[in-house]
């Protein structure tokens, strides 16, 4: 049985087809030890499903070192939206809930390869000359 | 959220987590989050709240100039 249901199914797989471009999620766990390491993965694996433009990758936390690595994944479940570049956009945890919609326009800015902030916003985060991690703490409700 | 995915999207600078805080309570404990959304900026910064787009840049751009 999928974790999305048929009628929101339909509507995802239409508000996917405005992708221009093919995103790749890539998807760290450690199934076995995780609460919701299943059903993270299950919920990736049926949404990639909706569009032939959206691709998963899973690695393993604790044996794929060299990805974890890569993507300074620091815990896990770990989902990463990104396209040919790697922006730093990083689900931890199921996107379950708002997450969902998070995802979803994670996935859809990702392919435009641009967002919809203001120009002055953009001007101003252009010019940022120091590293930010930015930890959005939320709750699936 | 989107926002802070935004920001990452549009700066080398900028990563952006969204961290299911219930799934990871360790976390939640040590950035004493007790209302949602709550944004820790370098570890160290707090931004209370899902604000709007001008707000959320002049709380980021403060936090690291402090």
């Amino acid at each position: 049985m999928s974790l999305i249901r048929e009628q929101d199914a339909v509507e995802i797989r239409q508000s996917l087809r405005d992708m221009p471009n093919p995103v790749r999620l890539i998807h760290f766990t450690q199934e076995l030890n995780l609460e919701y390491g299943r059903e993270t993965r299950e919920l990736l694996t049926d949404l990639a499903a909706l569009s032939d433009k959206l691709s998963l990758e899973v690695y393993d936390f604790v044996l794929d070192k060299e990805k974890v690595k890569e993507y300074g994944v620091d815990k896990v479940p770990a989902t990463i939206v990104r396209n040919g570049k790697d922006y730093g956009i990083r689900f931890y945890g199921i996107p379950a809930g708002y997450e969902f919609s998070a995802l979803l326009a994670a996935i859809l800015d990702v392919s435009r390869g641009s967002s919809s902030l203001g120009e002055e916003t953009k001007e101003k985060l252009h010019t940022l000359s120091v590293p930010v991690r930015l930890e959005v703490l939320v709750t699936p409700t | 959220m989107r926002l802070a995915h935004q920001f990452a999207l549009e700066s080398e600078q900028i990563t952006a987590d969204c961290v299911e805080a219930t799934e990871f309570p360790d976390l939640a404990t040590e950035y004493q989050v007790y209302a949602v959304p709550r944004t820790v900026l370098n570890g160290r910064h707090f931004i209370e709240g899902a604000l709007p787009e001008q707000q959320f840049l002049d709380a980021v751009l403060q936090a690291i100039t402090e």
